[in-house]
């Protein structure tokens, strides 16, 4: 599997297309190199694959092992570390404080974005799970958004006297990893590394994203890259 | 360089650095290029700047003009290679940052004074117009 890169996400604007008759929503993502901080292998970690670190970090906010694996890779201590699983061969080409960035990304057309969504608290079942509601009149009182029955159940079949399990509701709702997928990328930046996808991104200015090349893409996008 | 800095700076080639002023209540041209398959021509649109919103390449402007007793309102980024020109034609007197209340306005109410007219004379300060 292609490597996912880690970036920081700034913000949102608009470009003109080169006709000029569109304008196109963009995100802004910057993209500064990530190090290699360590390459596992089927011999010593029971799989391979290339950590990457990124974002700078303070050595005084950050742990003794912290500081210690990072160092292994003759880097400062870093805040994000992710990992890509990838075949041995393919891991066993990078290097310990080898600088992995947007170049990685070159002639690809379409990339997956995760990031964190924004947190939205404790919401109701229709703005949470898109519930309709009661209705507005004929005698509906104080229900108008309440998620109705919810069933008493379960299993299937009938009478267990209890809610089942996974049942949607109200809770907390957003602050979770979502993945927007197969963002058109619009352009790169390689000199300042910064990334322009299409749309908008998962998460709030300012937080952590990954970037890795799209792996999947639905059928008009599919046909655009085979053409 | 701050992240506001970082997102201008991606527009400092595509904007605009020969618009003319224009304030709300002016009564303008809008040259639109209009592109029909290979042939291009230019469409003006005139009528009254009733609201400028947002800022740098977000900026947003609203047209409000009335033909044939139907009004029409078009809005257009102020940067939009897709408009070849503006032209003023027309100052006039507005004490409101949107014009929205020309909606509801018919007749002779529907002007605007002219800021010819309207300004008081202050010393030293010139007049527009």
């Amino acid at each position: 599997m292609a490597l996912t890169l880690v970036g920081k996400k700034i913000g949102m604007t608009r470009v003109f297309s080169e006709d000029g008759k569109r304008s196109i929503p963009v995100t802004v993502l910057d993209m500064t190199p990530s190090v290699v901080t360590q390459v596992r292998t089927v011999e010593t970690d029971g799989y391979s694959a290339v950590q990457l670190g990124w974002g700078e970090l303070k050595p005084r906010n950050s742990t003794m092992p912290q500081i210690g694996h990072d160092a292994k890779a003759g880097t400062t201590p870093k805040r994000t570390h992710t990992e890509s699983r990838m075949a041995e061969d393919e891991a066993g080409g990078f290097e310990l404080g080898q600088l992995v960035g947007l170049d990685t990304l070159d002639g690809v057309a379409y990339v997956d974005v995760i990031g964190t969504s924004k947190g939205k608290g404790f919401q109701g079942g229709i703005k949470r799970h898109g519930f309709k509601g009661q209705q507005a009149t004929h005698g509906v009182e104080r229900k108008h958004r309440s998620p109705g029955s919810i069933g008493g159940h379960g299993n299937n079949a009938g009478k267990a006297g209890r809610i089942k399990k996974g049942k949607k509701m109200a809770g907390r709702m957003g602050d979770v990893r979502v993945t927007a997928r197969s963002l058109d990328v619009i352009r790169i930046d390689a000199e300042r590394h910064l990334l322009l996808v299409k749309g908008p991104v998962p998460g709030a200015n300012g937080g952590t994203v990954m970037v890795r090349p799209a792996i999947r893409l639905n059928r008009s996008k599919g046909k655009k890259v085979s053409s | 360089m701050g992240a506001q800095e970082i997102i201008a700076s991606f527009n400092t080639e595509a904007l605009k650095s020969d618009l003319p002023r224009m304030d709300v209540g002016d009564t303008i041209n809008v040259h639109a290029r209009i592109v029909e398959g290979e042939k291009e021509r230019i469409q003006i649109f005139a009528g009254v700047l009733i609201s400028r919103k947002g800022k740098g390449m977000e900026e947003m402007i609203t047209v409000r003009r009335v033909t044939d007793n139907q009004g029409v309102e078009r809005m257009w980024p102020i940067n939009s290679p897709m408009i070849a020109k503006f032209e003023v034609v027309r100052r006039a007197d507005s004490r409101r940052a949107k014009l929205y209340f020309l909606r509801d306005r018919v007749g002779k109410s529907r002007r605007l004074r002219d800021r010819r007219r309207g300004m008081k004379h202050v010393e030293g300060q010139k007049t527009i117009g």
